[in-house]
């Protein structure tokens, strides 16, 4: 099925390129954003200019991955409300597992390799202690971040069995998490960083293995070294997304679906 | 001429009540707004800790107020390209619009004001609000700004409504807008100063967004409102919106004449 859609994806070749530019634009724009801000000044959140570059790669490297996987999961809203999820279900595979497979977005690979330019010269201008327990963090870092953000969108994706039209709440803790995570955490208020700390623990993601690499310390509750559990914070937001998918699954059937 | 202006402003009224009914999407909006509102604050005060207290004209009040007001405007101004002419255009049902006796882009441009002016109450004053008890902001104390910084809202909107429209009036020649659209979007955004504020941006880029129409449809709204230019100072910057004015709204009906032009080749 993935396959399908992947040729279907190139085939239309003119709309590709044009899709692709904007999702290079987007991340561009973002990374601007970024490089404005230290035009004007030399350290953010404890964080200097070459630091960021890693911040930065790490969390949208791992948004984009999981954007790209499993971001088509926000199309089900629109399956809700025309009635036609009751096709997933006579399926053999998992209703979730069905909607993450049913399109592969190759655009957001633009706003990939945005991020991956970030990360290689954010690994590249640091003065980094290289061993294999950094590439082993990175690893972790990508690889449960990526799966943070994914936990994220299936949250999101099982409130829309509850809201009718609730796409754009959900916006503010999947967006506004990645946009979060671009930050280094000690920027926040003590509220919000606990928010994005351990609740919405997209810290986990980029701040924390960024304070790992570069051996800084880290804010008051925020060390370094819990860059180290990030897996944990990804089991947190799979533990809860997954519990949310069964009550809205539930919901839905309940509702005659 | 007194029944068109009639006309204009029932049709104010109308945009007004049909976005009215999208009561859901306006509380949906606004926590959007206060969630980047609070990631936003963070970012610029940790750059004005960094940058000793002051950055470019601002202090740590004044860039909550530049970050609270700039979301709060987000609903109304919505840089995200999209406008109604868009569709009609693609479906072929601006045909029947060109017959109608009023003016097209006059009669969209009612419309989306009374659009915007809905958004104030449920995203607008809210999002101030939350800024103030929150971060703290600091707002004038004279009229005067209020008064000015209102009258450059509602030009800003108009203004954005007039870019959209010229987008999507493009439609009359690419198949499909999107494209141009998302570009509108991005560019847009980033230089009308949502992201960041333009007076922070490097000199070149600083040219380069106010040769563009964007400064004046956010950034100069929120600094003459928020008390950030005053005097003479924020009446050039109002004057320097209306020249944007003008000059969006005859592209606009440049655009559209030249479209009517091809519909009527076409046999439309």
């Amino acid at each position: 099925m993935l396959a399908s859609r992947i040729r279907a994806q190139r085939a239309y070749r003119g709309s590709f390129a044009l899709d692709f530019l904007g999702s290079l634009l987007v991340g561009l724009t973002e990374f601007a954003e970024v490089w404005v801000v230290f035009h004007n000044v030399d350290v953010l959140g404890g964080l200097d200019f070459h630091a960021i570059l890693l911040l930065f790669g790490l969390s949208n490297l791992a948004f984009s991955l999981a954007d790209m996987v499993v971001g088509h999961v926000d199309t089900l809203p629109t399956y809700v409300r025309a009635g036609t999820l009751d096709a997933f279900y006579l399926r053999p595979q998992p209703v979730l597992a069905q909607l993450m497979t049913s399109e592969l977005q190759l655009r957001r690979l633009a706003r990939t390799g945005v991020a991956v330019v970030s990360l290689v010269a954010g690994l590249a201008y640091n003065d980094i202690s290289w061993g294999l327990d950094t590439v082993l963090l990175l690893v972790v870092a990508i690889g449960c971040g990526a799966a943070i953000f994914a936990g994220l969108f299936v949250c999101a994706a099982s409130l829309q069995f509850f809201l009718i039209n609730g796409a754009e709440f959900t916006n503010a803790f999947t967006y506004g998490g990645s946009y979060a995570a671009s930050q280094p955490t000690s920027i926040f208020p003590g509220p919000l960083k606990l928010v994005f700390g351990y609740l919405v623990p997209v810290a986990f993601t980029a701040y924390l293995p960024t304070l790992a690499i570069l051996d800084l310390p880290g804010p008051a509750g925020l060390p370094g070294w819990l860059a180290w559990c990030t897996p944990l914070a990804a089991l947190w937001v799979w533990a809860v997304a997954l519990t949310m998918w069964r009550w809205g699954t539930r919901h839905y059937q309940g509702g005659g679906g | 001429m007194r029944s068109g202006l009639q006309t204009y402003g029932r049709l104010f009224v109308a945009g007004y009540r049909r976005q009215a009914t999208y009561r859901l999407a306006m509380v949906a909006g606004l926590c959007t707004n206060v969630v980047f509102g609070f990631i936003r604050a963070a970012i610029l005060f940790a750059a004005i800790d960094s940058a000793g207290g002051t950055l470019a004209g601002y202090t740590a009040g004044s860039i909550s107020a530049y970050v609270w007001l700039s979301q709060g405007l987000i609903g109304a101004i919505q840089l995200n390209g999209l406008a109604e002419i868009g569709d009609r255009v693609r479906t072929g049902d601006v045909a029947i619009d060109f017959t109608r006796p009023l003016d097209i882009q006059t009669w969209h441009l009612a419309e989306d004001l009374g659009r915007a002016a809905y958004t104030f109450l449920p995203r607008g004053l809210p999002s101030v609000l939350v800024g103030a008890l929150t971060f703290g902001l600091v707002m004038p104390t004279t009229v005067l700004p209020y008064a000015l910084g209102l009258i450059s809202i509602a030009i800003g909107v108009a203004i954005s409504f007039y870019c959209r429209y010229a987008v999507n009036i493009c439609g009359f020649w690419l198949l499909d807008t999107r494209g141009v659209r998302t570009l509108y979007m991005v560019a847009s955004t980033f230089l009308a100063g949502l992201y960041v504020p333009v007076a922070l941006f490097p000199s070149w880029l600083h040219t380069l967004a106010y040769a563009t129409p964007f400064p004046s449809i956010l950034q100069t709204p929120v600094d003459v409102i928020s008390g950030k230019t005053v005097g003479l100072e924020a009446v050039a910057l109002v004057a320097m919106q209306l020249g944007w004015l003008a000059a969006t709204c005859l592209l606009g009906r440049a655009l559209t004449n030249a479209g009517r032009r091809k519909l009527v080749v076409q046999g439309g």
